[in-house]
C-alpha cells in the first residue's frame, strides 16, 4: 500500500480580475451584475495538485477544494471538479444579500483549522493572496494555527521520497530553495503554473458529480465569526492622464516649458 | 482590459518596428504598368505656401532625406510605398475645405488616410500624391445616453471612441484587430467589417449621418441622430466604402448598442467543415439573439498562431491519437443575463457534443480565459505575416464552398511546388482559411517567407476566377483600394462599374481624389 498525500485547496470566489468596480459607497463596492470568478492564484492552486497527482502515480494523492460562500461559489467548485478535483466542499455563509459575510483572513483560517482537524490533510495548497483584498495572509495564518511549516510565494514545488516537499520561492534578488516535511503549508505565486481550460465533456460531467455542503454557523460553532477589523474607507485608484502625441521635438520642448518640467 | 491592451500594442508594434523590415520598392516600380496621371500638378513651393496659409507649422509634415515620411508612405502590411513628400494634417473641417478647394484647382492629387491599417494599399500614395491625415481630428463631439448616437471627428481612434462609450454602457457596433490604430472616418469610408457584424449588421444601417468634404471644397453635413429619414436619396450612403474616393469623412454620426452585461465564448474542435457549417446552424437556431460572433479557423492557421504566441497555451489538447481537428470553432455570445446565457450556451453545447459534432471544447471561465481564447483568432493575421509576409484575401462566398477556396489554393500551391512548411527554400509557407461564418466571409492568407511574382501570378487570377465562379465577392470587407481595382470585374458587371464610374465623375471631375484605385 503507497502512502497518502491528501492536498486540501481553499478557494474563493472574486470579482473578475479584468474588471474594474466601481464605488457604491465610501467603504463599498458595487458588484451588482459584475462577472465572479476563482481567484488567480487559487486556480493556480488547483493546477498544481492536479499536476502532482498525475506526476506520482507512487502516491495515492487526493484532491478537495474548499470554498466559503454563497451558493453563487458552486460554479467554481464546478470547474475544479471538471479540472479533476476529486472532492468539492462548500461551506455556505449565505446572507440575504446572497453575497454572503464577508470574512477577515483570521475567521477563513480558523473555520479552514476545523475543517483540517476533522478530515486527514497532508497538505494545504493555496493561493498566497486573493486579489479582492489583498490580505496575504490566511495561508500564514493557517500553518499557525495548526503549528505547521509553510512555504509562501512558491514558484516550483516537487514532492521528495513521499514525506518531504522542495519548493523553490523567488526572493528578493534570487531564489531560495527550501526542504520541509509534511504537513505543510505552501502559497502559490503566479510562476508556479499556467492553469489548464476546463474541457467541455468534463463539465457537463461535473454537472452531476456532487459538492458536499456545510453551514458556516451551524457547522462551526466554535468559531468566533465576529470581524476584528473595520474597513475606513476605500478609494478608486486616481485615473491617468491621458498622453499626447507631438509631432516634434520642438513641439515637445515647447510642451515642457509650457508645463514648467524645464 | 490588460490583455486586450496587449493585443493592441502588439499590433501597433508590429505597425512599426522593424522586425521584419526589408527596403521596399516603390509601388510605381513594382507595378510599372501603373503610370502617373500626367494631368495632376507636380507639388511646387506656391502650393506649399498656400498650404502654409491655411495650415500651423506643425500641420504639415515634410520628406527629408532623414525622414522619408515612411508611416505615411507605407502601408502596415509592408506591399505598398509611395513617395509622397508632404503630408497635411488639419485640426477642422473647414481646413480640409480650404486644402480640397485649393487643390481640385490647381489639379494636385491627394490621398485621405486615417490610421492606414488598410489591407489593400488605398490609404497610402502610389506616386507622389499628398497625404491628408485625419489623425488631428480627433474629438469626440457628443453623445447621446438616452439614443446611444455617438457624434466624433473622423479621426477618432476606434479604441478610443470604444472606451469612451464603454464608461456610458454603449458599444461600437463594430470590432476589429486594428482597433488600436485606426480610426472612424477610415471605419466609414472603407465600410470596414469585422467581428461583430453578424450581432450588428454593416455600417450602412448603424452609420446615421456623415459630414464630408467635396473635391470642390464644398461640406455636406448630414450629422444626424434620426434613426429613420426617408426624404429621398440617401447620399450617405455613397461614401461608406467610397475609399476615400468622392469625398473626405471628416464626422461620424454612428448609433452605439447597449453594452452587453454578460458575456461568453467557447472555442470548439470540429472535425470537418460540414460539421461547422451544422454548429453553427445550431446555434444561431438555439443561442439566437444572443450569439454575437461565429468565428472558424483551420487547424494549420492554429499551428502558426502556437509558434506566434509560445506563451500561451493552446487551449485544447489534441485527442488521444495525436491528431489534430481540422478545424476550431469561437463562438461568443452577448445578453443582458448572465445566468440566461450560461443556460442556453451550455444546453447548445451539451447538444452539438452529444450529436457528436463537435471533438472538444471549453468554455472561458474568466474574462482572462475570454480574451486569450480570442487571441487565438485575432493573432492569426500577424502569426501568417510574420515569417515574411502574407498575401491576404478576403471574399465572400455561399456557405457551402467557403472553405473549398482554401483547399483548392492548397492543391493550386503544391502542383506549382512552391509550398512548404519547413523548407526555407519555397516562397509560400502555407495557406490558411479563417473567418467569420456568420457572414459567409472567408479571410484566405497565404504565409510567405518572401512577396514573390511568381507567387502572385498563381494566386491571381486564379482565386478572383474561383470566387467569381461561385458568385461571391472578391472582397467581403477590406475593399478595392489599389490591390484590387483591376479585378472588380470579378465581382459587378459592366453596367455596374459603369454606374460607379459615373458617379465618381460627378463628385470628383478632376480625379483629384485617391487616384488608382477602387474605380
Amino acid at each position: 500500500m503507497s502512502r497518502q498525500l491528501r492536498i486540501l485547496v481553499p478557494v474563493k470566489r472574486v470579482l473578475d480580475s479584468q474588471l474594474k468596480p466601481r464605488l457604491l459607497s465610501s467603504t463599498q463596492i458595487d458588484t451588482a451584475n459584475l462577472k465572479f470568478s476563482i481567484n488567480p492564484f487559487d486556480d493556480i492552486a488547483i493546477e498544481e495538485s492536479l499536476l502532482l497527482k498525475k506526476r506520482h502515480p507512487d502516491l495515492q494523492v487526493s484532491t478537495h477544494a474548499i470554498t466559503i460562500g454563497p451558493s453563487k461559489s458552486q460554479d467554481i467548485l464546478r470547474n475544479c471538479l471538471a479540472k479533476g478535483i476529486d472532492k468539492a466542499t462548500l461551506i455556505s455563509n449565505e446572507d440575504k444579500g446572497g453575497d454572503g459575510v464577508t470574512l477577515e483572513p483570521l475567521k477563513v483560517a480558523h473555520v479552514l483549522k476545523e475543517v483540517v482537524s476533522k478530515g486527514e490533510v497532508d497538505l494545504i495548497i493555496m493561493g498566497k493572496q486573493a486579489i479582492d483584498d489583498d490580505f496575504n495572509m490566511t495561508g500564514q495564518m493557517i500553518a499557525g494555527l495548526l503549528n505547521w511549516s509553510q512555504a509562501t510565494n512558491v514558484t516550483k514545488l516537487e514532492i521528495v521520497d513521499g514525506t518531504h516537499v522542495r519548493v523553490v520561492r523567488e526572493v528578493d534578488g534570487g531564489k531560495e530553495t527550501l526542504l520541509a516535511k509534511l504537513p505543510l503549508v505552501i502559497t502559490t505565486d503566479l510562476g508556479l503554473n499556467t492553469p489548464r481550460y476546463v474541457k467541455l465533456q468534463s463539465l457537463m460531467k461535473a454537472k452531476k458529480k456532487p459538492i458536499e455542503k456545510l453551514d458556516l454557523i451551524n457547522d462551526f460553532p466554535q468559531v468566533d465569526l465576529q470581524p476584528r477589523l473595520k474597513i475606513v474607507e476605500v478609494e478608486e485608484p486616481e485615473t491617468k492622464k491621458q498622453g499626447v502625441i507631438l509631432n516634434s521635438v520642438d513641439e515637445l520642448i515647447a510642451k515642457l516649458k509650457e508645463s514648467k518640467l524645464v | 482590459m490588460f490583455k486586450k491592451a496587449i493585443v493592441s500594442i502588439r499590433y501597433n508594434s508590429l505597425k512599426k518596428s522593424n522586425f521584419y523590415y526589408r527596403s521596399l520598392s516603390y509601388t510605381s516600380e513594382r507595378y510599372p504598368q501603373v503610370q502617373r496621371d500626367t494631368k495632376f500638378k507636380r507639388l511646387n513651393e506656391d502650393d506649399i505656401s498656400h498650404f502654409n496659409s491655411i495650415l500651423s507649422k506643425d500641420q504639415i509634415l515634410h520628406a527629408t532625406p532623414d525622414n522619408p515620411l515612411i508611416i505615411y508612405n507605407e502601408d502596415w502590411m509592408k506591399k505598398y510605398k509611395g513617395q509622397s513628400s508632404l503630408v497635411l494634417k488639419p485640426k477642422t473641417t473647414t481646413q480640409v475645405s480650404q486644402i480640397l478647394a485649393y487643390c481640385n484647382k490647381v489639379q494636385l492629387a491627394m490621398v485621405p488616410q486615417g490610421g492606414n491599417t488598410g489591407l489593400v494599399g488605398g490609404s497610402v500614395p502610389v506616386f507622389d500624391e499628398i497625404i491628408l491625415s485625419l489623425s488631428n481630428m480627433n474629438n469626440i463631439r457628443s453623445f447621446d445616453e438616452l439614443t446611444g448616437v455617438l457624434k466624433c471627428d473622423a479621426g477618432v481612434i476606434l479604441q478610443n471612441a470604444m472606451d469612451y462609450v464603454s464608461d456610458k454602457g454603449h458599444v461600437i457596433p463594430l470590432d476589429l484587430g486594428a482597433k488600436g490604430s485606426c480610426q472612424m472616418g477610415g471605419v466609414v469610408a472603407t465600410n470596414a467589417g469585422g467581428l461583430r457584424f453578424i450581432k450588428y449588421g454593416s455600417l450602412h444601417g448603424s452609420v446615421l449621418g456623415l459630414e464630408v468634404v467635396l473635391p470642390n471644397g464644398q461640406i455636406l453635413n448630414s450629422m444626424k441622430s434620426l434613426r429613420k429619414d426617408n426624404t429621398g436619396y440617401d447620399w450617405k450612403q455613397l461614401f461608406i466604402g467610397s475609399e476615400g474616393t468622392l469625398g473626405i469623412v471628416t464626422g461620424v454620426s454612428i448609433l452605439t448598442a447597449p453594452k452587453p452585461k454578460a458575456n461568453n465564448v467557447a472555442f470548439l474542435a470540429v472535425d470537418s467543415f460540414s460539421n461547422v457549417l451544422e454548429v453553427f446552424k445550431r446555434a444561431k437556431g438555439e443561442l439566437n439573439e444572443i450569439l454575437s460572433a461565429f468565428e472558424f479557423m483551420d487547424s494549420t492557421a492554429e499551428k502558426l498562431t502556437e509558434k506566434y504566441l509560445p506563451d500561451l497555451p493552446f487551449p485544447l489538447e489534441s485527442d488521444q491519437e495525436g491528431n489534430e481537428p481540422s478545424f476550431y470553432v469561437l463562438i461568443e455570445t452577448s445578453g443582458s443575463n448572465k445566468e440566461h446565457d450560461d443556460n442556453k450556451l451550455e444546453s447548445f453545447l451539451e447538444k452539438v457534443m452529444e450529436s457528436e459534432l463537435i471533438v472538444d471544447g471549453t468554455i472561458a471561465q474568466d474574462e482572462t480565459e475570454l480574451t486569450n481564447l480570442w487571441n487565438w483568432r485575432e493573432m492569426i493575421p500577424e502569426s501568417t505575416q510574420m515569417n515574411g509576409g502574407v498575401y491576404k484575401y478576403d471574399v465572400s462566398l455561399p456557405l457551402p464552398d467557403l472553405y473549398s477556396l482554401v483547399e483548392a489554393t492548397n492543391e493550386r500551391l503544391k502542383k506549382f511546388n512552391l509550398m512548404s512548411e519547413t523548407e526555407s527554400s519555397k516562397p509560400v509557407i502555407a495557406a490558411v482559411g479563417f473567418g467569420h461564418i456568420g457572414d459567409g466571409n472567408l479571410h484566405l492568407n497565404i504565409a510567405v517567407r518572401e512577396y514573390n511574382k511568381e507567387v502572385e501570378k498563381v494566386l491571381e487570377p486564379f482565386i478572383y476566377e474561383f470566387v467569381s465562379s461561385k458568385n461571391g465577392s472578391i472582397s467581403a470587407e477590406h475593399g478595392l483600394g489599389f490591390q484590387k481595382k483591376n479585378y472588380i470585374k470579378y465581382s459587378k458587371n459592366d453596367n455596374e462599374i459603369q454606374i460607379m464610374k459615373d458617379i465618381k465623375r460627378e463628385f470628383d471631375p478632376n480625379g483629384i481624389l485617391n487616384p488608382y484605385k477602387c474605380v
